[in-house]
């Protein structure tokens, strides 16, 4: 099989090698639109990532809580419901059920509706993550604080929150890893990212495995990109003398 | 609140689109656990090794594996086994034979963290009592291994079992295939894709739960 990366250097209507493989004017070759592409899978697993860290946080606060037994439920529940149902099923209810029983909806772009259902399903991983990290601290944590008059607020804001969020980066590095990853799942409602990029391109061209080749090793650059970042965070703001402990968890 | 109307729903559609894409979809979670499980445990057993010709591989094909998404694996198969074997491949055995390959990187992480939590002492011994390697970790390591990782097995079985609905980007023909075929001959789309998700949940949800179970009746044995 010979390799034929001139391909990217094709218009992508016309068909003809551009010089210097970036398209000017209206001309787009396949090299603009596979970055263009990177650029929203980026965007999307970014946004998603937002969405998710919030809902994640707050939800998994939530679920530790104690003498509130209905946020806790709250939490149970946003938590079961966003994990017990697989992403792509999640985007389809986003993209068909929630517009067709909220007809207000119909306007939001598709893109939106993909990021909220990328980031909901992230968050309750998240928010497992958030919860664990909070019951692994020693309960003298909490009664240190109470024992010093903190409000429950206080307690999470000053005592609880600082370490627990420590103790989570490892596991939301690989969350934030998978955010990237999972992103691909919304080629199903033709977002133009790097999966939707190579089925399509691949049909066009008749070289998939070039496409392909060039959109995994994107996905891998992402992932990398991500993993240093969460890294060099961990790094930052690690507390001297403390080691948060990895384990063993399932995932993708 | 729009028009919804479940009524459409019953055996009739069920019986001839959702069952043959059911039983797909629960085949292929088996198939791919006990699969990735044993290839996972060859790939940890690699890794652990201590000779870089077996742990090198294996390294590499666990983070190659593990950094591109399910999706994009799906399609490389999908395009590269009939070039490989010489004949085109249906959808569904080229999805078996992917997500065995892909879960056994995610189950070889699971057993080498599994393996190594075994205390190091099990391993001396095993060792003092004049076992060899195989038999070491045959008969000391691995069931020990084994027993703390059964949760996190299940939880990745799950994981994998919401992860199968993803065939859709090869077109294979599985449970949301299903229910997704049902709602399009019937005109129904958006009851299909409520219904699919009211399954799937419901499923998944008695899963983890008595994963749940599990696990506290393996804590207590601890």
């Amino acid at each position: 099989m010979a390799w034929d990366w001139q391909i990217f250097c094709k218009e992508t209507t016309s068909g003809d090698i551009i010089e210097g493989c970036f398209g000017k004017g209206g001309d787009q070759t396949y090299l603009n639109w596979i970055l263009s592409a990177w650029g929203w899978t980026l965007t999307v697993a970014f946004s998603a990532l937002v969405v998710a860290l919030v809902m994640g946080l707050l939800m998994g606060t939530l679920r530790t809580l104690p003498n509130s037994p209905w946020l806790v439920r709250l939490g149970n529940a946003w938590t079961e419901l966003f994990r017990n149902i697989p992403l792509l099923v999640q985007i389809f209810l986003w993209y068909f059920v929630v517009p067709a029983v909220f007809p207000a909806l119909k306007e939001v772009p598709s893109v939106v509706l993909v990021v909220l259902a990328l980031g909901f399903f992230t968050s309750a991983r998240v928010s497992e993550q958030v919860r664990s990290g909070i019951q692994a601290l020693p309960r003298g944590q909490r009664y240190a604080a109470m024992a010093v008059g903190f409000t429950t607020p206080q307690t999470y804001r000053y005592v609880l929150l600082p370490m627990a969020l420590r103790i989570v980066i490892p596991p939301l590095t690989s969350e934030s890893m998978n955010i990237v990853k999972n992103s691909s799942v919304a080629f199903a409602v033709s977002i133009a990212e790097l999966t939707f990029f190579a089925r399509q391109s691949g049909e066009e061209t008749s070289k998939p495995v070039e496409m392909y080749l060039a959109v995994t090793v994107l996905y891998a650059i992402s992932a990398f990109a991500v993993n240093r970042v969460m890294g060099y965070i961990e790094k930052k703001s690690a507390v001297p003398g403390f080691v948060a402990a990895g384990g063993m968890g399932a995932g993708h | 609140m729009g028009n919804l109307d479940l009524s459409f729903f019953n055996w009739s559609v069920i019986g001839p689109f959702v069952w043959k894409g059911f039983i797909f979809s629960i085949w292929l979670t088996v198939v791919a656990t006990i699969g990735g499980i044993i290839l996972g445990t060859i790939l940890a057993l690699m890794r652990l090794s201590g000779k870089p010709w077996l742990a090198l591989p294996a390294t590499a094909y666990v983070n190659t594996m593990r950094s591109i998404p399910l999706v994009m694996v799906l399609l490389w198969f999908f395009l590269l086994i009939p070039f490989a074997i010489g004949r085109p491949l249906g959808a569904e055995m080229s999805a078996i034979i992917t997500f065995i390959a892909f879960e056994a990187a995610y189950f070889s992480e699971i057993v080498r963290a599994g393996i190594q939590s075994i205390p190091r002492g099990q391993v001396h011994a095993g060792q003092a009592v004049g076992m060899t390697y195989g038999q070491n970790m045959r008969l000391v390591i691995l069931p020990q291994a084994f027993r703390n990782m059964l949760p996190v097995f299940l939880t990745q079985t799950i994981i994998l079992f919401q992860d199968t609905s993803l065939v859709y980007a090869i077109g294979a023909y599985d449970m949301l295939k299903g229910f997704e075929t049902a709602g399009k001959n019937l005109g129904r789309p958006v009851e299909a894709y409520l219904l699919a998700a009211v399954v799937y949940f419901f499923m998944c949800l008695a899963l983890s739960y008595a994963v749940r179970k599990l696990q506290e009746k393996i804590q207590i044995i601890r």
